[in-house]
């Protein structure tokens, strides 16, 4: 089936009430906006209704909006292996303590998106079972892709770890 | 007199060996270059003013020039000793089992009978793998007093492979001791100048053909190359049981190999393909070809044909295991092991049973 | 001084630990694989427990080619982003080119002229036959197979030399702009294309002959990596990867653009999603890649190879000189960049490695708010913490080899 965004928006709000979700445009996709607390629910309704059938994790991703909106936008992209469709889920969380919940026991591309995520826009997953940096490094002050970090901010230099006293990862 | 002749040999085999060694790494270079559709080392020439190239000169003098001028760096927390004493432990008795080659038959100088071969041992055979087997404490020395694990995981790799492949390579040269009836190499060369039907010499390759093979697959496992690299290769392992070597240490290390490529050859040669006899050439009569009168030949040509051809066999198989390490991708640790093991093994000890057998049925029938 | 102190209390550690497990036999072993050892190309690192050679469990640590390419995005002009995107997957440059081109004209909402998107079209498919070359190249290389991955960066070889020809440059290629392409292809572009060809064609014949049968190859290869359907789906696993499973997913069929509609070609899917089926997909899909490229030599239209139109394209260099208009236009382009209509867009094609994505943010100024780029081997590399477990060593260097990691594209 063809997915356009109104009619998905439609199924999302009928299978999970609580998400609010709203239909937005973008061109070439199915895209819906809902609530953040409904992420979880609502991915797991795309991924396993039969018809959408969302099964192919694409990104996780984020932009920040705190300067206009006060708001950080997390987009989910999924695709359909049904008729090869893509589908935007979309949704806000306060710049000034982002939090949602993980979706990596949904999808274990998941949780490498999502560590992407908290390290260069400092939203926190919870439930997410690594929630570490992962491009950055450990000692890195900040999250480089908020607009209020500066874009030649220069970063202290870190002391040289010994790999054998103190590995990192550190051991959990 | 003896003892100088004796010393003379010894000097000249290992300068031929270590000059041999050197050259091999060029020719590998040169080769591999061939195969790959590459061009392989073209910078070298003296002073610029040869016409040619001598990329060869650049293995024999500047890699060694270059590896002994390096920065001998050894880790901390290493175990000094233990570090220098690998790579002579390794380089040794690689150098030290041409010691038994035959490269020749006895010619007689001056009323003295000089036997090619540097030392006449009754047990040529068994000091041969018996030295072939120390190679492997050089390689577990060297990754134990490496302190890395890296190194300490290329020598566990190569000493198990070693142990399982010298039980393959010695079984089947138990079937070419019972097939020989020796253990002394010379005596082993000189039974393969007879002709088989009246046609063919009679190298140990056409009486035992699955022994020739079991023995250079182990040889080149062994020499620890390509399909058999697991102790060093590189994009597992870094550089094996030599990752913290440099200069000095590490071209012993490879001067070991190519020393070891050289041997595996020999000693092939010497078991299989008729050591220094030359086909239809005797010693004594000279050139005859079946079916013609013997045509008498100068001693001294004689003599230098079996050298040469010697010499001619042993870089054919230097240059098929080049050859080989080329064309093919290298195994997995248990792969290694199970082919050893569960295939070579029992395969060797078959051979072994069956000539055993038919040696005896021959012996009885008389 | 400290350094001392840490190694000794690590020293003591070590022998407190070795003096309190019972069995020697089952201590497990942890090992540092990376950044710099040979198979990890001083990008990654491998934290591995081990059991003897068994892998009981790795930890893969990215990001140390990180140049922050989404930030460096943000400041400059759109046009400005297009030499960032060749550094994403260096292999295949001209497809993150052209992805991103082809992203920001869709939000733009303009047309590429015929033989701009058949060029594209062509020159993706002469890039993704180079990439899968140095996968496959350095695969067989990981394995031993050395002369495989030089016979391959031979033929590469001839690909790089037309790529040099047509852009000017080896890998920087910069070739793609909003609207079309920097300029027309030199005239021996055909034949040189076709040489390149000529000999890949040979270099796979001889490649296949070398390994195809060759028991220590695919001894080394079957059954190794094994990933199911669900996994890969899962871990958004895209391109040969999950084709390799036998799912036979392509964005060029699934949701064709440029002039991918046009073109006759299959998708090669594997069986069972190990190792020996991913290198069997690549191999067979620069057979497919080859195809394209003669149907598109052979259908390339004449015409020009940008659009016109003022708002987003640079005049031509004679308007730039002879006319203030032209000057002004030039001039506003260069220093402003262009305005792409305020909106956000998902956007991805089938890059070599698997789904490129680019997910553009513009609020109307000359600047991108956002650039965010979906890289295919990022999930890759994610996925390969479940791909090693229960395998060897060596199995680790050849899987990290089909899963083709490319630093630029994974760390961005």
């Amino acid at each position: 089936m063809a997915i356009n965004s109104a009619d998905l928006a439609a199924r999302v709000a009928a299978a999970v009430p609580s998400s609010g979700a709203e239909c937005f445009v973008t061109p070439g996709d199915g895209a819906i906006e809902i609530a953040a607390a409904a992420v979880v629910d609502v991915v797991r309704f795309l991924r396993d209704d039969p018809d959408l059938a969302l099964r192919l994790f694409l990104d996780v991703t984020a932009v920040d909006y705190q300067d206009s909106r006060g708001q950080i936008e997390l987009i989910y992209v999924l695709r359909s292996m049904v008729s090869g469709e893509r589908v935007l889920v979309k949704t806000r969380v306060d710049a000034a303590a982002p939090r949602v919940a993980t979706i990596s026991h949904l999808f274990a591309g998941a949780n490498w998106a999502e560590r992407e995520v908290y390290d260069m826009f400092g939203v926190h997953f919870e439930g997410h079972p690594n929630m570490r940096r992962i491009l950055l490094y450990e000692e890195f002050q900040g999250h480089p892709l908020r607009k209020s970090y500066p874009y030649q901010k220069r970063q202290p230099l870190t002391p040289e770890r010994d790999p054998i006293a103190d590995p990192w990862p550190k051991k959990r | 007199m003896e003892w100088l002749i004796g010393g003379i040999e010894s000097l000249g085999v290992i300068l031929v060996v270590l000059t041999l060694s050197a050259l091999l790494l060029w020719v590998e270079r040169k080769g591999s270059a061939l195969v790959q559709n590459r061009v392989g080392a073209n910078r070298a020439s003296v002073l610029g003013i040869m016409p040619f190239n001598l990329g060869f000169m650049n293995t024999l003098m500047a890699d060694p020039l270059k590896l002994f001028t390096k920065e001998d760096f050894v880790p901390a927390n290493a175990d000094r000793l233990g570090h220098a004493l690998a790579p002579c432990i390794a380089l040794f008795p690689a150098i030290v089992t041409f010691a038994a080659m035959p490269f020749g038959d006895s010619v007689s100088v001056a009323g003295r009978v000089i036997n090619l071969q540097a030392v006449n041992l009754d047990v040529g055979l068994l000091y041969i793998s018996a030295l072939a087997s120390m190679g492997v404490y050089g390689i577990v020395l060297a990754g134990w007093a490496s302190n890395n694990r890296w190194a300490l995981l290329g020598s566990i790799r190569g000493s198990a492979q070693m142990i399982s492949y010298e039980l393959a390579m010695g079984i089947s040269l138990v079937s070419m001791i019972l097939l020989y009836g020796t253990l002394d190499m010379q005596e082993m060369v000189r039974s393969q100048g007879k002709l088989l039907f009246g046609v063919l010499p009679a190298w140990g390759v056409f009486y035992q053909p699955v022994a020739f093979l079991i023995l250079l697959t182990a040889g080149i496992a062994e020499t620890k190359r390509v399909p058999f690299d697991l102790p060093e290769c590189e994009s597992e392992l870094i550089a094996g049981y030599y990752t913290e070597y440099s200069g000095g240490k590490q071209a012993c290390f490879m001067l070991s190999d190519f020393a070891e490529i050289v041997m595996v050859s020999g000693l092939v040669t010497t078991l299989f393909f008729g050591g220094w006899q030359v086909p239809y050439l005797d010693s004594n009569a000279g050139l005859s070809l079946p079916g013609m009168t013997p045509v008498a030949l100068p001693g001294a040509l004689i003599t230098a044909l079996q050298v040469g051809s010697f010499g001619v066999k042993v870089l054919f198989f230097c240059c098929l295991q080049i050859l080989v390490r080329w064309t093919l991708p290298r195994f997995r640790y248990d792969q290694l092991m199970n082919l050893g093991w569960k295939k070579m093994m029992p395969i060797a000890l078959l051979n072994m049973v069956a000539t055993a057998l038919v040696i005896l049925l021959v012996e009885q029938g008389r | 001084m400290s350094d001392d102190k840490a190694r000794e209390s690590a020293g003591a550690q070590f022998r407190k630990a070795e003096a309190t497990a019972a069995d020697p036999l089952s201590e497990i072993m942890e090992l540092q694989m990376g950044p710099s050892h040979p198979a990890c190309h001083g990008t990654i690192k491998f934290h591995l427990r081990l059991d003897g050679e068994n892998i009981i469990a790795c930890e893969t640590e990215v990001g140390y080619l990180h140049r922050g390419f989404e930030k460096m995005c943000e400041q400059g002009t759109w046009n400005q982003a297009i030499p960032y995107t060749d550094r994403l997957n260096y292999a295949s440059p001209l497809i993150n080119n052209f992805i991103f081109c082809e992203a920001v004209e869709r939000l733009c909402g303009i047309e590429v002229p015929e033989r701009a998107s058949y060029m594209r079209v062509l020159l993706s498919e002469c890039a993704r036959i180079s990439d899968h070359l140095t996968c496959l190249g350095m695969g067989a290389t990981e394995l031993g197979a050395f002369t495989v991955g030089f016979y391959m960066n031979e033929a590469r070889e001839l690909l790089y030399n037309m790529s040099a020809r047509v852009t000017g440059a080896r890998v920087t290629v910069s070739y793609g702009r909003v609207g079309g392409l920097a300029r027309d292809v030199p005239d021996d572009f055909a034949d040189m294309i076709r040489a390149a060809i000529k000999r890949t064609n040979e270099v796979l014949r001889d490649s296949e002959k070398l390994l195809e049968r060759n028991r220590i190859f695919t001894d080394r290869m079957v059954g190794i990596g094994l990933m199911s359907q669900e996994q890969a789906l899962s871990f958004g696993l895209t391109g040969p990867l999950l084709r390799a499973t036998g799912i036979a997913y392509d964005v060029r069929k699934a949701a064709p653009y440029m002039v991918y509609d046009r073109m006759d070609f299959e998708v090669p899917v594997g069986t069972k999603g190990d190792n020996f089926d991913r290198f069997a997909v690549r191999f067979e899909e620069i057979k497919q890649s080859i195809r394209i490229v003669e149907q598109c030599l052979a259908q390339m239209p004449g015409g020009p190879v940008i659009a016109d139109n003022a708002a987003y394209v640079l005049p031509p260099k004679k308007d730039v000189y002879g006319s203030i208009e032209g000057l002004m236009n030039h001039f506003k382009i260069i220093v402003e960049g262009i305005r792409v209509p305020a909106g956000e867009i998902y956007f991805s094609g089938e890059a070599a490695n698997g789904e490129l994505g680019f997910y553009l943010v513009s609020d109307g100024s000359g600047r991108p708010y956002r650039v965010r780029v979906r890289p295919p081997c990022f999930y890759g590399m994610s996925a390969l913490e479940t791909m090693v477990k229960g395998y060897m060593i060596p199995d680790l260097a050849a899987i990290f080899g089909m899963v083709n990691m490319i630093g630029g594209e994974c760390d961005r």
